[in-house]
């Protein structure tokens, strides 16, 4: 008798919530949208000298550049992780698959942002061996090797970080995998322009994160289906 | 400090104790290791490479996956092996038990120890016979691998990214000369030579091979690696034997001497 007075509840329970969930529709989700931008001098990106891996170098018509600083026009700033650090409530880790290529001995793309649990295959589309080698510190370290044609590495992060990666046969080869708590994070382009979309309405921080030049944040309030716009100015610093 | 944090060790039949250990730490370790056990004693700016961290919970000679904790017996046998080619010496002298208190200390340095356990062993198959068909494999391998890259084309520890490399603290670190000696960090035993490569040493920019070769493969390997180095092995007669005959190796695919 006592389990059927259960089961009986819980359908009335699951019927209640879905009828809720038909009558009321959720209210509107906004967004958070901006530009990130620098003031000061830049460290100027060098080319990278490849000529002990000549299957990469030849890749490369002009000589790939360092990445850790990359501006575009209008000082925007790009490879910059602007992600919700407090006020998300935590979502369920994705299953779509991030990919990160190892090609021409650099990594695409130099920033990755992917969220916590969210699962990713790392793929060798060179003629040579990497070692891939994050340098976490929250979540555990490993370094593996994977030569070429060999399936992609998979991996997954459990805790938030920014994670530097890099290559050890090819030392030029550095990276980052930005590990977010929160499903809402975006990486900024040339033009560094940015959008956190599906946001419902409540108190937020916003992050952005720079591999060189640190992090910022900015408190804002989304009432419902507006777009609040935020911008971040990174310092720069020549070295 | 970390007196919250209780942690035991298990060796065969030994259980280690923590407070036990402690008191051996500050006798024995606690110079190179430091107080804290973050690998900054006093003795440390002089030391190369450092003394491990044990607050990162980061091990080089594990029978376990690269990324995993290494198990208690990992840890006893790094403390009794001592490191070749470093400042840490054999503890062997000390008492089992004294080792194995030792072991549980030094896991009381991180929180990892009480939310993870350490990985399933590597299985090492039993070894396949020296040949020249295994040894010339090996030597395929060690080109195809591109173990040469760090270690050198006759695994002098000179390869081309030789000089670049540096440990995941920033700090410079040498790949392993083959000709040094039989002895490695991680190894005295063909057994625990084949585990290097496929654990792969964390921390370092040695990688994990375990996804690439096949046991047999790793045999191979390991029948190669012996032939670089200085003792007169069955691997180094094998190989000596087909050097009668052979053309001259071309750079990457190993010297011989």
């Amino acid at each position: 008798m006592r389990t059927n007075y259960l089961w009986s509840l819980t359908v009335l329970g699951l019927g209640a919530a879905s009828m809720a969930a038909l009558s009321a529709p959720a209210p509107a989700a906004g967004s958070v949208s901006g530009k990130v931008t620098f003031t000061g001098t830049p460290p100027k990106m060098k080319p990278i000298d490849m000529a002990k891996e000549p299957s990469c170098a030849s890749q490369h018509e002009t000589p790939a550049m360092t990445e850790s600083v990359v501006t575009g026009p209008g000082n925007s700033l790009q490879y910059v992780v602007v992600f919700v650090s407090a006020g998300d409530t935590p979502a369920p880790a994705p299953t779509q698959v991030v990919r990160y290529d190892q090609k021409g001995c650099n990594y695409l793309p130099h920033v990755l942002a992917l969220q916590t649990g969210q699962p990713l295959e790392i793929y060798n589309d060179d003629q040579t061996s990497h070692n891939i080698h994050p340098l976490a510190k929250a979540n555990p370290e490993w370094n593996k090797s994977q030569p070429p044609g060999t399936p992609p590495i998979r991996a997954t992060y459990d805790k938030p970080e920014f994670i530097a990666v890099k290559c050890n046969v090819h030392p030029w080869m550095h990276g980052y995998f930005a590990v977010i708590g929160s499903e809402h994070y975006a990486v900024t382009g040339n033009d560094g322009a940015f959008s956190l979309k599906g946001l419902p309405p409540g108190k937020y921080t916003i992050t952005a994160w720079h591999e060189r030049f640190g992090t910022l944040t900015q408190e804002v309030t989304i009432a419902g289906g507006e777009s609040a716009p935020v911008n971040f100015v990174f310092k720069a610093v020549p070295y | 400090m970390n007196t919250a944090r209780a942690q035991t060790a298990s060796v065969g039949k030994l259980t280690g104790n923590a407070a036990q250990g402690k008191k051996y730490y500050q006798r024995f370790c606690v110079g190179c290791h430091g107080v804290d056990g973050d690998g900054s004693g006093e003795n440390a700016p002089w030391i190369e490479p450092k003394p491990r961290d044990f607050t990162a919970a980061v091990f080089k000679c594990r029978s376990t996956p690269t990324g995993t904790l290494p198990t208690d017996q990992d840890l006893y046998d790094a403390v009794s092996r001592g490191f070749v080619n470093t400042n840490m010496p054999s503890w062997f002298p000390l008492m089992e038990q004294t080792r194995v208190d030792l072991v549980a200390y030094i896991k009381t340095f991180s929180p990892r120890w009480e939310k993870e356990k350490p990985g399933t062993p590597i299985v090492v198959p039993p070894e396949t016979p020296v040949t020249k068909a295994s040894v010339l494999h090996g030597r395929e391998l060690f080109s195809k691998m591109e173990c040469w890259k760090c270690h050198g084309p006759a695994g002098h520890g000179d390869g081309p990214s030789a000089s670049t490399l540096t440990d995941s603290k920033d700090n410079p670190i040498r790949p392993y000369n083959f000709s040094a000696g039989m002895r490695s960090k991680c190894s005295t035993t063909n057994a625990e030579l084949y585990r290097i490569f496929m654990t792969g040493v964390d921390g370092t920019p040695m990688p994990s091979f375990v996804d690439n070769l096949t046991p047999a493969d790793a045999w191979d390997l390991v029948h190669y690696l012996r032939t670089l180095q200085p003792a007169q092995g069955v691997e180094a007669a094998t190989w000596h034997e087909w050097l009668q005959s052979a053309p001259a190796p071309s750079m990457g695919t190993g010297g011989g001497r």
